[in-house]
């Protein structure tokens, strides 16, 4: 049987990039990344080496406990943010595009050009204009941005955050809550060990300066208050099911007197809450470890992709056969037979 | 139309002539919504009521998968405490609706849609956006090729 093996992350369209065979992935720029977690990591690490000691001695165990617990949350909840797809829309397929360009006219002949850049629909009694994108070639669902960064329609898109090196969207929201929330405690904690070391320490031998250079206490101070301010922002957005770009474009502001409520909200903190952290965990859509069916395999991958034990080598004659055959098959899941 | 008796027969003596698209209804938000209207290419193909049924199992199947109430709370509170890292090692609510949306759109495709000349392709490999219908034309001119009749194992 001769068959390519392409993983659909191989052709993927948008900006991104891809480990461990599909598996995770990253916007294109996580240039800031590795700063993120460097700075988390050695400030903590600074702290459990100059301050627990001191502090366990003096005052208790569960001082580095939670601080380690805060930690672990911080690193794990950043990276998940970081790996996860946060809700990329794939392409529209030609055969869709071409069914949204056509446009049938009074005398009845078929022409075909691009539809209008927007659409009205009504969503829970409010007006709502759905974008056209031309670069992904649909119209956009209600709350999906385009990402110029990363060149991917997002769901529910929030921004894109160079800390995190990726989009927040409707999929790793959750995990980048969690993780402002996480990582002002941490700070906040450490700030707080940190100064009262500095001060029991004080009233001992060593001079204050002394202590001052070996404590952390700099790194939490200025990150404090964006963390704190953050989160408190992002509180506020989950409360009222908004996000930071419907936000900041006022989207659903009730300025001008006018009755512009937003149609997502459901009119409740509570519940607004549990409907942002607590719902479903939607799937990828973008299928990135699923595999091309054959007729669509372009020459220039299959050239170049790994090829399985079993192939020959890329010919194109194999490819032919293979284009004129239905692509009916390669679904996500194994078909039961009935 | 033409008829066919199964899936297999589709594939060997049938040529795709079109495809229709069902667009999300978005109407009551962003949840996951088809609209149930038959378009007008299916008209002389299948019959309203059976379409209807099957977009609207579909939509109920999809409210399912997306719905908030206790048990999802517990199950976001329960994921917040790990980190969220039993969605690593755990087959979440979603995930299994979906698998049983993949079945039922296989078992109507069997039933239904293929002795029809339609296939359906189910909306997650089209992003979610839109239930792909494909519409099938007999490749001989004259009627439809009853020659192979092989009562065959469902479709791999």
């Amino acid at each position: 049987c001769w068959l390519m093996v392409v993983r659909k992350w191989e052709v993927f369209p948008g900006r991104n990039r891809f480990y461990c065979d599909g598996r995770i992935i990253v916007a294109r720029q996580c240039g800031v990344l590795p700063l993120t977690l460097g700075l988390i990591v050695v400030t903590s690490v600074l702290f459990f080496i100059f301050d627990c000691p001191f502090l366990v001695t003096h005052l208790t165990i569960c001082i580095p406990v939670v601080a380690g617990v805060l930690f672990l949350f911080v690193v794990i909840t950043l990276l998940q943010t970081s790996f996860t797809d946060p809700g990329i829309l794939p392409r529209a397929l030609p055969e869709e595009v071409t069914n949204t360009e056509r446009q049938i006219d009074n005398s009845g002949s078929v022409t075909y050009r691009p539809p209008p850049r927007t659409k009205e629909i009504i969503i829970n009694g409010e007006v709502v204009k759905l974008k056209y994108c031309f670069t992904c070639k649909m119209f956009r669902p209600p709350r999906t941005s385009h990402c110029s960064l990363c060149d991917n329609c997002v769901e529910r898109f929030d921004h894109h955050c160079p800390w995190v090196g990726n989009c927040v969207g409707k999929r790793n929201y959750r995990f980048f809550y969690t993780f402002i929330v996480s990582l002002s405690f941490l700070t906040s904690f450490i700030l707080g060990c940190v100064i009262t070391h500095l001060t029991l320490r004080s009233q001992g031998d060593k001079g204050f300066l002394q202590a001052l250079q070996e404590s952390p206490l700099v790194v939490c101070f200025f990150s404090i208050w964006s963390t704190l301010g953050l989160s408190g922002f992002h509180t506020y957005l989950v409360a009222s099911n908004l996000t930071t770009n419907e936000d900041i474009k006022g989207s659903w502001s009730t300025k001008r007197g006018e009755e512009s409520g937003n149609p997502y909200s459901y009119n409740g903190i509570f519940r607004n809450c549990c409907a942002v952290l607590c719902g479903p965990m939607p799937p990828s859509l973008i299928d990135r470890r699923g595999f091309l069916p054959p007729d669509v395999i372009p020459r220039t991958v299959a050239s170049g992709s790994e090829l399985h034990p079993f192939m020959a080598k890329n010919d194109t004659n194999m490819v032919r056969v293979f284009a004129s055959a239905p692509s009916f098959l390669h679904p996500r899941y194994p078909k039961i037979n009935i | 139309g033409p008829e066919f008796h199964n899936l297999q027969e589709l594939r060997q003596s049938a040529s795709l002539a079109n495809k229709v698209f069902i667009q999300r209804d978005y109407s009551e938000g962003t949840v996951c919504k088809f609209h149930t209207k038959l378009p007008s290419e299916l008209d002389s193909r299948i019959e309203k009521t059976l379409f209807e049924d099957t977009v609207k199992t579909l939509n109920n199947y999809y409210a399912e998968a997306e719905k908030i109430g206790g048990h999802a709370y517990l199950e976001g509170c329960l994921a917040c405490i790990t980190a969220y890292l039993i969605f690593l090692c755990m087959e979440t609510r979603y995930e299994k609706v979906l698998k049983k949306i993949s079945r039922y759109i296989q078992e109507q495709n069997e039933k239904i849609y293929a002795p029809r000349g339609l296939l359906i392709t189910d909306p997650i490999e089209r992003g979610m956006r839109v239930i792909e219908i494909s519409i099938y034309e007999d490749r001989s001119s004259s009627g439809s090729s009853t020659s192979s009749s092989t009562t065959s194992s469902s479709g791999r």
